[in-house]
């Protein structure tokens, strides 16, 4: 009984199905009590799924689970409330236009006379809270105008103002920088010590590594094991995820760039509400070079793309590529003049979901003599076509040529617009966050696709909130911060933590 | 003067209150997140039963509750099909602007012996000084005596207003018209807070039905409900989602239908055709819409049917 008392949470043999779907088989997982214990996985891997039956938000179809070595039926979220289990997910519930007490007290408010807001007492209550656990907050700011770091801040002191014990976290690093990714282990550290325990699920190694002291790791919806942190190495960690040998970092010869071949000069760009966002832009991408933009996102990224691709017009300043001006004129004209991009978002501006994988593949060429002579398509070409790409970029499954680009899985999904993006050797190919929501194994193709592509003498224009894969993948980094290139550094000259605080708009210091 | 402009006062006052009451109930359901479209046919089917139920039993009070009930009733089946079963709410709301005049005509032909039309209740709501204001020569205690309704809506409202910013109930049912799976997530009850809200709507707007039945005329015909529940809505967003918002936006198209009245009359000195002034309360609405609704915020999960655990 003693040793059952050790542990927050213990979960054992959990199965869930959607379903035909097993989408976990025989999942076990056991918390320490106050350890901070991580849950890898690649994406869809039932990280989130094994939470979600945590939490109540789900019933497994089989299973039990121990809160402090109790038995307990998790029917639904006020059972898990009940056992002091609070939740932080990755997509923040916050009541956008209620203040951060507000969000905080909401389901549980200060009242007096059962009724009526006790604004004032609910105040003091999150002020104390976020004293004890350096959690600094301002309790009177609306939602909407705080930083992303700060809602999660709110995240989790809404948890604690619940007096949980146990708090699990999906993915708490994807939206934030270096500097508040370590204030966040800072934070966690604190609660641990208050004697709170805490699962963190996430699919980033160098955090695990960086906070949690046990890790387990599911498959595929199977649990692999659960390791002492200490003991493993990011390249274990990813290999136990991935289920084979995974190259973190790509492997990449240093080049020797030619001449300018891309150059933007003074570039000026409002939204759609005539607020500048890119604001006096310049920048140059020379031949067989990959150039990364480091930033957070909401800095200019979008519109810059969005500006580039002739999506929409430029306020002021020019883009050029060869020496012919592109600026102003037409995505069509843009393509012509050799540039293709893997935009932001693949559902919305990379695939037509309802076409069939080899439709998808000829979007930009369709018109192309091989491809169609008199306004009527050449089916076997296509087909063929297709099928070259299919083998080339190993989409999967292999014979999807005639499959809707909806039933593909992300990676692939991603692998078909690469396919369609390369097919013409573009001059300049502008990856705009091209592995967003991609595994470490989708990751490492993605990566070396784009490695390959420079080797063979083409640029390339990087545009990632991924701090990682700017890192790992260009020859040259160019911070952006508000619209405007803060800091230009080559490969290696910079740690990611000076760039990081460049990101969140610090000063450049000496010596970075 | 002074005599026309309180006359103008009072007359505004008396066209507002129907609009106020629907208004109001625009503003508790769009805050718990389901558009009301269907609050024409609401106001129609308590137009009906507050002139029905105040004829039969004599009394005003009566009718006046019995059309807030039959609102809130049928607000119940828009409530059903857009939230339970996330039906298109404007779709649903359209339905019921079907159903609620045509239900209250078959009623009306079943109880008043085939005619389209209500017999006159005997007894309207009263008004505030009652008769003493006949006897009074005091022609400000004359001007003033509008119906109780205008007092009551305006104790709704602020109570409302009360509701909405000041208490837990408030912030739950606004939480939920924003944001409804952080609501969820904290354990509140999403789908009880908008059933509770479409309800609320629906007595309100019956009121605002029955206010026009038992206060503004004395019968219920078809054409008694013509527009009002769309200008409240207007209103409703006019007023920036907001209860005193919409009641000073239901104000502003109260007057305009006032204006109607008091230029239409054979003894004004400016002839103006009646059809072109009764135009008035809606070209008005239709130019505020386009001129002043620019920024408005509506509650952002508005109109989205909440599914639980997406």
């Amino acid at each position: 009984m003693q040793s059952q008392q050790a542990y927050a949470v213990e979960m054992q043999s959990i199965y869930k199905y959607f379903d035909d779907f097993c989408a976990l088989n025989a999942v076990n997982l056991k918390v320490k009590k106050g350890s901070i214990h991580a849950l890898l996985g690649e994406n869809g891997a039932g990280k989130t799924t094994l939470m979600n039956v945590l939490y109540g938000l789900y019933k497994a179809d089989s299973g039990r689970i121990l809160i402090n070595g109790e038995q307990v039926e998790m029917k639904n979220p006020n059972v898990a409330i009940e056992h002091k289990i609070g939740m932080v997910h990755q997509h923040f519930k916050l009541v956008e236009n209620f203040t951060v007490v507000q969000n905080i007290m909401l389901g549980k408010e200060v009242s007096k006379a059962g009724f009526v807001l006790d604004i004032s007492r609910a105040r003091k209550q999150v002020v104390e809270l976020s004293k004890t656990y350096g959690l600094t907050v301002d309790p009177d700011a609306k939602i909407e105008d705080i930083s992303v770091g700060m809602q999660q801040r709110v995240e989790i002191l809404k948890a604690l103002y619940r007096g949980v014990e146990i708090l699990i976290l999906d993915e708490p690093t994807a939206v934030l920088t270096p500097q508040e990714i370590n204030e966040l282990v800072n934070i966690m550290r604190n609660l641990t010590e208050g004697g709170k325990t805490i699962i963190i699920i996430t699919h980033k190694l160098k955090e695990i590594k960086k906070s949690s002291e046990y890790c387990t790791i599911i498959r595929r919806g199977k649990y692999i094991d659960t390791v002492d942190v200490k003991n493993v190495t990011e390249q274990q960690l990813a290999s136990m995820m991935v289920g084979r040998e995974v190259n973190l970092v790509v492997a990449k010869t240093k080049t020797n760039p030619g001449d300018v071949v891309f150059r933007i000069d003074n570039l000026t760009v409002e939204d759609s509400r005539k607020i500048e966002r890119v604001k006096e832009l310049s920048l140059s991408v020379r031949k067989g070079e990959i150039v990364g933009i480091a930033g957070i996102d909401g800095n200019g990224q979008k519109e810059l793309v969005e500006a580039i691709t002739c999506l929409t017009k430029v306020k002021a300043g020019r883009i050029s590529i060869n020496g012919v001006d592109l600026q102003n004129t037409s995505p069509h004209n843009v393509i012509k003049n050799g540039i293709t991009t893997i935009h932001e978002d693949r559902h919305k501006r990379g695939l037509v979901l309802d076409f069939p994988v080899k439709y998808n593949l000829i979007l930009e060429n369709y018109n192309r003599p091989r491809f169609a002579g008199h306004a009527i398509l050449h089916e076997q070409a296509i087909h063929k076509f297709a099928q070259d790409s299919i083998s080339r970029y190993d989409i999967r499954p292999e014979n999807c040529a005639s499959e809707l680009a909806r039933a593909l899985s992300g990676g692939n999904q991603q692998k078909v617009i690469i396919a369609r993006e390369l097919s013409d050797n573009p001059e300049l190919l502008l990856a705009f966050q091209p592995t967003r929501g991609l595994d470490v194994g989708a990751i490492e193709f993605i990566h070396s696709a784009l490695i390959k592509h420079r080797d063979s003498g083409h640029s390339i224009l990087l545009i990632s909130f991924e701090l990682d894969e700017i890192m790992n993948v260009s020859d040259r980094i160019c911070v952006l911060y508000d619209g405007r290139i803060v800091a230009e550094f080559q490969q290696g000259e910079v740690d990611e933590n000076g760039i990081g605080l460049l990101m969140a708009g610090g000063e450049r210091k000496n010596g970075i | 003067m002074l005599v026309s402009i309180l006359l103008a006062v009072s007359i505004t006052l008396m066209y507002s209150a129907p609009l106020m009451f629907a208004g109001l109930g625009g503003v508790i359901s769009e805050n718990a997140g389901v558009v009301n479209i269907g609050i024409e046919g609401m106001m129609t089917i308590g137009a009906f039963f507050g002139a029905a139920v105040g004829y039969f039993s004599g009394n005003p009070w009566l009718g006046f509750l019995a059309g807030g009930l039959s609102g809130g009733l049928l607000a119940l089946a828009h409530a059903v099909a857009s939230i339970s079963f996330r039906a298109d709410q404007t779709i649903s709301g359209v339905a019921l602007n079907f159903i609620g005049p045509g239900l209250a005509l078959f009623l009306s032909r079943k109880l008043f012996a085939g005619s389209a039309m209500t017999k006159p209740v005997e007894h309207p709501i009263p008004t505030i000084f009652g008769s003493y204001a006949a006897k009074s020569s005091n022609v400000l205690i004359k001007a003033a005596n509008i119906e109780m309704t205008v007092p009551i809506v305006f104790i709704c409202a602020f109570v409302l207003w009360f509701v909405l910013y000041k208490t837990s109930w408030g912030l739950r049912i606004r939480s939920v018209g924003e944001n409804p799976a952080a609501a969820d997530t904290l354990g509140i009850n999403v789908y009880r807070i908008k059933y509770l809200a479409v309800f609320v709507s629906g007595v309100l707007s019956g009121f605002g039905g029955a206010t026009m039945t038992l206060a503004v005329m004395n019968y219920f015909t078809q054409s008694t409900i013509s527009g009002q529940g769309f200008i409240a809505l207007a209103a409703v967003i006019f007023g920036k989602w907001k209860p005193h918002g919409t009641m000073a936006a239901c104000l502003l198209f109260g007057f305009a239908q006032a204006l109607v009245v008091l230029l239409g009359g054979s003894n004004s000195k400016i002839q103006i055709p009646s059809s072109l002034l009764s135009m008035l309360p809606y070209v008005l609405t239709l130019i505020s819409l386009v001129l002043f609704v620019r920024h408005s915020s509506a509650p952002k999960a508005d109109g989205i049917p909440y599914v639980k655990g997406h």
